[in-house]
Protein backbone atom coordinates (compact mmCIF):
# COMPACT_ATOMS: atom_id res chain seq x y z
CA UNK A 1 0.00 0.00 0.00
CA UNK A 2 1.99 3.21 -1.11
CA UNK A 3 -1.13 6.02 -0.84
CA UNK A 4 -2.65 6.99 2.50
CA UNK A 5 -6.06 6.12 3.01
CA UNK A 6 -8.12 8.79 5.18
CA UNK A 7 -11.73 8.69 6.09
CA UNK A 8 -13.89 11.19 7.94
CA UNK A 9 -16.84 9.74 9.86
CA UNK A 10 -19.67 11.58 12.15
CA UNK A 11 -20.32 10.28 15.27
CA UNK A 12 -24.56 11.25 16.03
CA UNK A 13 -24.94 11.66 20.04
CA UNK A 14 -27.00 9.49 21.83
CA UNK A 15 -27.72 7.45 18.78
CA UNK A 16 -26.84 3.54 19.51
CA UNK A 17 -28.31 2.71 16.05
CA UNK A 18 -25.06 3.87 14.18
CA UNK A 19 -22.55 3.44 17.18
CA UNK A 20 -19.91 1.51 15.96
CA UNK A 21 -20.76 1.97 12.47
CA UNK A 22 -17.29 4.03 12.04
CA UNK A 23 -15.18 1.24 13.42
CA UNK A 24 -16.54 -1.09 11.72
CA UNK A 25 -15.69 0.32 8.50
CA UNK A 26 -12.46 1.16 9.62
CA UNK A 27 -12.19 -2.40 10.37
CA UNK A 28 -13.53 -3.44 7.09
CA UNK A 29 -10.95 -1.77 5.22
CA UNK A 30 -8.13 -2.82 7.38
CA UNK A 31 -9.31 -6.43 6.92
CA UNK A 32 -9.51 -5.89 2.95
CA UNK A 33 -5.78 -5.09 3.48
CA UNK A 34 -4.82 -7.88 4.88
CA UNK A 35 -3.79 -6.38 7.90
CA UNK A 36 -3.86 -9.63 10.71
CA UNK A 37 -6.32 -10.74 12.92
CA UNK A 38 -4.79 -9.70 16.40
CA UNK A 39 -4.24 -5.71 14.78
CA UNK A 40 -7.98 -5.93 12.87
CA UNK A 41 -8.98 -6.45 17.15
CA UNK A 42 -6.89 -4.22 19.23
CA UNK A 43 -7.53 -1.51 16.31
CA UNK A 44 -11.80 -2.21 16.56
CA UNK A 45 -11.65 -2.55 20.48
CA UNK A 46 -9.78 1.01 21.08
CA UNK A 47 -11.47 2.42 18.45
CA UNK A 48 -14.94 1.06 19.31
CA UNK A 49 -14.56 1.99 23.22
CA UNK A 50 -13.69 5.75 21.64
CA UNK A 51 -16.73 5.87 19.54
CA UNK A 52 -18.88 4.86 22.59
CA UNK A 53 -17.44 6.90 24.66
CA UNK A 54 -17.99 9.80 22.00
CA UNK A 55 -21.59 8.89 22.04
CA UNK A 56 -22.52 8.56 25.63
CA UNK A 57 -20.40 10.93 27.26
CA UNK A 58 -18.96 13.35 24.77
CA UNK A 59 -22.45 14.54 22.71
CA UNK A 60 -21.34 13.20 19.79
CA UNK A 61 -18.34 13.86 18.05
CA UNK A 62 -16.17 12.71 15.23
CA UNK A 63 -13.52 10.22 13.74
CA UNK A 64 -10.76 10.78 11.56
CA UNK A 65 -8.61 8.07 10.53
CA UNK A 66 -5.11 7.58 8.63
CA UNK A 67 -4.36 4.06 7.45
CA UNK A 68 -0.75 3.83 5.65
CA UNK A 69 1.44 1.16 5.31
CA UNK A 70 2.79 1.27 8.78
CA UNK A 71 -0.20 2.13 10.86
CA UNK A 72 -3.53 3.25 11.80
CA UNK A 73 -3.71 6.49 13.10
CA UNK A 74 -7.54 7.63 15.01
CA UNK A 75 -8.45 10.69 15.77
CA UNK A 76 -11.75 10.90 17.72
CA UNK A 77 -13.29 14.13 19.02
CA UNK A 78 -16.52 15.61 20.87
CA UNK A 79 -17.20 19.26 22.01
CA UNK A 80 -18.89 17.39 25.56
CA UNK A 81 -17.92 18.14 29.27
CA UNK A 82 -14.28 17.03 29.27
CA UNK A 83 -12.77 14.86 31.90
CA UNK A 84 -12.26 16.34 35.01
CA UNK A 85 -10.00 14.01 36.48
CA UNK A 86 -8.02 12.19 33.54
CA UNK A 87 -5.81 10.21 36.36
CA UNK A 88 -9.24 8.98 38.37
CA UNK A 89 -11.01 8.04 34.27
CA UNK A 90 -7.88 5.74 33.73
CA UNK A 91 -8.48 3.88 36.28
CA UNK A 92 -10.23 0.94 35.68
CA UNK A 93 -13.58 0.02 37.27
CA UNK A 94 -14.41 4.79 37.38
CA UNK A 95 -17.21 5.60 35.36
CA UNK A 96 -19.47 8.12 34.68
CA UNK A 97 -21.91 6.50 33.06
CA UNK A 98 -25.86 7.08 33.97
CA UNK A 99 -27.69 4.07 34.91
CA UNK A 100 -29.54 4.22 31.65
CA UNK A 101 -26.17 3.56 29.51
CA UNK A 102 -25.14 0.75 32.77
CA UNK A 103 -28.75 -1.15 31.75
CA UNK A 104 -27.71 -1.63 28.47
CA UNK A 105 -24.06 -2.82 29.13
CA UNK A 106 -21.80 -0.57 29.34
CA UNK A 107 -20.27 2.10 32.09
CA UNK A 108 -17.98 -0.55 33.52
CA UNK A 109 -15.08 1.96 33.69
CA UNK A 110 -13.33 -0.14 31.10
CA UNK A 111 -13.05 2.05 27.83
CA UNK A 112 -9.94 4.04 28.85
CA UNK A 113 -8.32 0.97 29.86
CA UNK A 114 -9.16 -1.06 27.28
CA UNK A 115 -8.27 1.83 24.98
CA UNK A 116 -4.37 1.80 26.45
CA UNK A 117 -4.12 -1.58 26.64
CA UNK A 118 -4.82 -2.13 22.56
CA UNK A 119 -3.76 0.77 21.23
CA UNK A 120 0.39 0.88 20.87
CA UNK A 121 -0.14 4.71 21.40
CA UNK A 122 -2.89 6.38 23.16
CA UNK A 123 -2.83 9.70 23.61
CA UNK A 124 -5.85 11.89 24.92
CA UNK A 125 -6.59 15.80 25.22
CA UNK A 126 -9.23 16.86 27.28
CA UNK A 127 -10.75 20.17 28.84
CA UNK A 128 -13.67 20.68 31.13
CA UNK A 129 -16.89 21.79 29.13
CA UNK A 130 -14.77 22.30 25.51
CA UNK A 131 -14.51 18.96 25.09
CA UNK A 132 -12.04 15.62 24.25
CA UNK A 133 -9.75 14.15 21.61
CA UNK A 134 -8.29 10.93 21.34
CA UNK A 135 -5.38 10.10 19.47
CA UNK A 136 -4.85 6.41 18.91
CA UNK A 137 -2.17 4.47 17.13
CA UNK A 138 -2.07 1.11 16.24
CA UNK A 139 1.19 -0.44 14.14
CA UNK A 140 0.89 -3.40 12.00
CA UNK A 141 4.39 -4.79 12.86
CA UNK B 1 -19.01 -27.72 15.53
CA UNK B 2 -21.18 -25.24 12.58
CA UNK B 3 -23.88 -23.03 14.10
CA UNK B 4 -26.53 -25.74 12.00
CA UNK B 5 -25.27 -28.53 14.56
CA UNK B 6 -25.39 -26.13 17.37
CA UNK B 7 -28.76 -25.32 15.97
CA UNK B 8 -29.76 -28.93 16.12
CA UNK B 9 -28.46 -30.31 19.01
CA UNK B 10 -30.05 -28.12 21.57
CA UNK B 11 -32.88 -26.74 19.99
CA UNK B 12 -32.26 -22.83 19.90
CA UNK B 13 -34.73 -20.83 17.73
CA UNK B 14 -32.60 -18.79 15.18
CA UNK B 15 -34.30 -14.99 15.36
CA UNK B 16 -32.54 -13.90 12.58
CA UNK B 17 -32.86 -14.78 9.01
CA UNK B 18 -29.73 -16.19 8.52
CA UNK B 19 -29.54 -19.50 6.43
CA UNK B 20 -26.54 -18.47 4.77
CA UNK B 21 -24.60 -18.10 7.90
CA UNK B 22 -25.54 -21.16 9.62
CA UNK B 23 -21.82 -23.15 7.95
CA UNK B 24 -20.21 -20.82 10.30
CA UNK B 25 -18.03 -22.59 12.48
CA UNK B 26 -18.22 -22.55 16.35
CA UNK B 27 -14.94 -22.36 18.11
CA UNK B 28 -15.63 -21.53 21.34
CA UNK B 29 -18.43 -20.21 24.22
CA UNK B 30 -18.35 -17.18 26.09
CA UNK B 31 -20.55 -15.43 28.68
CA UNK B 32 -20.27 -11.70 29.78
CA UNK B 33 -22.83 -9.04 30.37
CA UNK B 34 -20.18 -6.12 30.36
CA UNK B 35 -19.68 -4.78 26.77
CA UNK B 36 -16.23 -3.41 27.10
CA UNK B 37 -15.27 -6.79 28.84
CA UNK B 38 -17.05 -8.85 26.40
CA UNK B 39 -15.49 -7.01 23.05
CA UNK B 40 -12.00 -7.44 24.64
CA UNK B 41 -12.33 -10.95 25.61
CA UNK B 42 -14.59 -12.34 23.10
CA UNK B 43 -12.38 -14.61 20.54
CA UNK B 44 -13.40 -14.95 16.52
CA UNK B 45 -16.03 -17.82 16.16
CA UNK B 46 -16.65 -17.33 19.74
CA UNK B 47 -20.99 -18.01 20.24
CA UNK B 48 -21.55 -14.90 22.92
CA UNK B 49 -23.88 -15.66 25.29
CA UNK B 50 -25.24 -12.56 26.94
CA UNK B 51 -28.86 -11.21 28.56
CA UNK B 52 -28.23 -7.90 26.44
CA UNK B 53 -30.85 -7.26 23.72
CA UNK B 54 -30.02 -3.74 22.52
CA UNK B 55 -28.78 -2.52 19.41
CA UNK B 56 -24.71 -2.52 21.21
CA UNK B 57 -24.59 -6.18 21.43
CA UNK B 58 -24.52 -5.68 17.47
CA UNK B 59 -22.20 -4.04 17.04
CA UNK B 60 -19.86 -6.40 19.58
CA UNK B 61 -20.82 -9.07 17.79
CA UNK B 62 -19.87 -7.68 14.96
CA UNK B 63 -16.28 -6.38 15.80
CA UNK B 64 -15.45 -9.12 17.48
CA UNK B 65 -16.64 -11.87 14.66
CA UNK B 66 -18.53 -14.12 17.02
CA UNK B 67 -19.79 -16.97 15.82
CA UNK B 68 -23.24 -15.70 16.99
CA UNK B 69 -25.68 -14.62 20.10
CA UNK B 70 -27.06 -16.51 22.28
CA UNK B 71 -29.50 -14.81 24.41
CA UNK B 72 -30.44 -17.33 27.28
CA UNK B 73 -33.97 -17.74 29.29
CA UNK B 74 -35.80 -17.21 26.71
CA UNK B 75 -35.69 -13.04 26.75
CA UNK B 76 -37.33 -11.53 24.59
CA UNK B 77 -34.85 -9.69 21.60
CA UNK B 78 -36.08 -6.24 20.09
CA UNK B 79 -37.21 -6.31 16.34
CA UNK B 80 -34.72 -3.17 15.97
CA UNK B 81 -31.81 -5.49 16.98
CA UNK B 82 -32.86 -8.63 14.93
CA UNK B 83 -33.08 -6.47 11.72
CA UNK B 84 -29.62 -4.49 12.70
CA UNK B 85 -27.96 -8.25 13.06
CA UNK B 86 -29.20 -9.07 9.84
CA UNK B 87 -27.89 -5.98 8.02
CA UNK B 88 -24.57 -7.06 9.98
CA UNK B 89 -24.80 -10.56 9.57
CA UNK B 90 -24.48 -11.12 13.03
CA UNK B 91 -26.45 -14.08 13.87
CA UNK B 92 -29.03 -14.35 17.05
CA UNK B 93 -29.82 -17.49 18.89
CA UNK B 94 -32.02 -17.92 21.61
CA UNK B 95 -32.85 -20.59 24.00
CA UNK B 96 -34.16 -21.35 27.79
CA UNK B 97 -31.37 -22.73 29.37
CA UNK B 98 -29.21 -20.24 31.42
CA UNK B 99 -26.12 -18.74 30.31
CA UNK B 100 -23.86 -20.68 32.41
CA UNK B 101 -25.72 -23.92 30.97
CA UNK B 102 -25.91 -23.20 27.70
CA UNK B 103 -21.69 -22.34 27.90
CA UNK B 104 -21.29 -26.03 29.58
CA UNK B 105 -23.23 -27.67 26.59
CA UNK B 106 -21.22 -25.74 24.27
CA UNK B 107 -17.75 -26.63 25.47
CA UNK B 108 -18.72 -29.77 26.47
CA UNK B 109 -19.38 -30.75 22.97
CA UNK B 110 -16.15 -29.04 21.31
CA UNK B 111 -14.13 -30.53 23.97
CA UNK B 112 -14.92 -33.94 22.86
CA UNK B 113 -14.65 -33.27 19.61
CA UNK B 114 -10.71 -31.85 20.10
Amino acid sequence: MSTKIIRDYIIPADDFAVAGEASSDVRKILSQLGVSPNILKRTSIAMYEAEINAVIHGHGGKAHVEIDENKVFIVISDEGPGIEDLELAMQEGYSTAPDSIREMGFGAGMGLSNMKKHADLLEIDTQVNKGTTVYITVYFQ
Amino acid sequence: MTLANLIDKYGFKVLTNSNEYLSRTVTGAYACDLLSHAMAKLNMGDAWVTVHTNLNVVAVASLAEAACVIIPEDIEVEQQTISRAEEKGVVILSGSASSAEICYEILSELRKTV
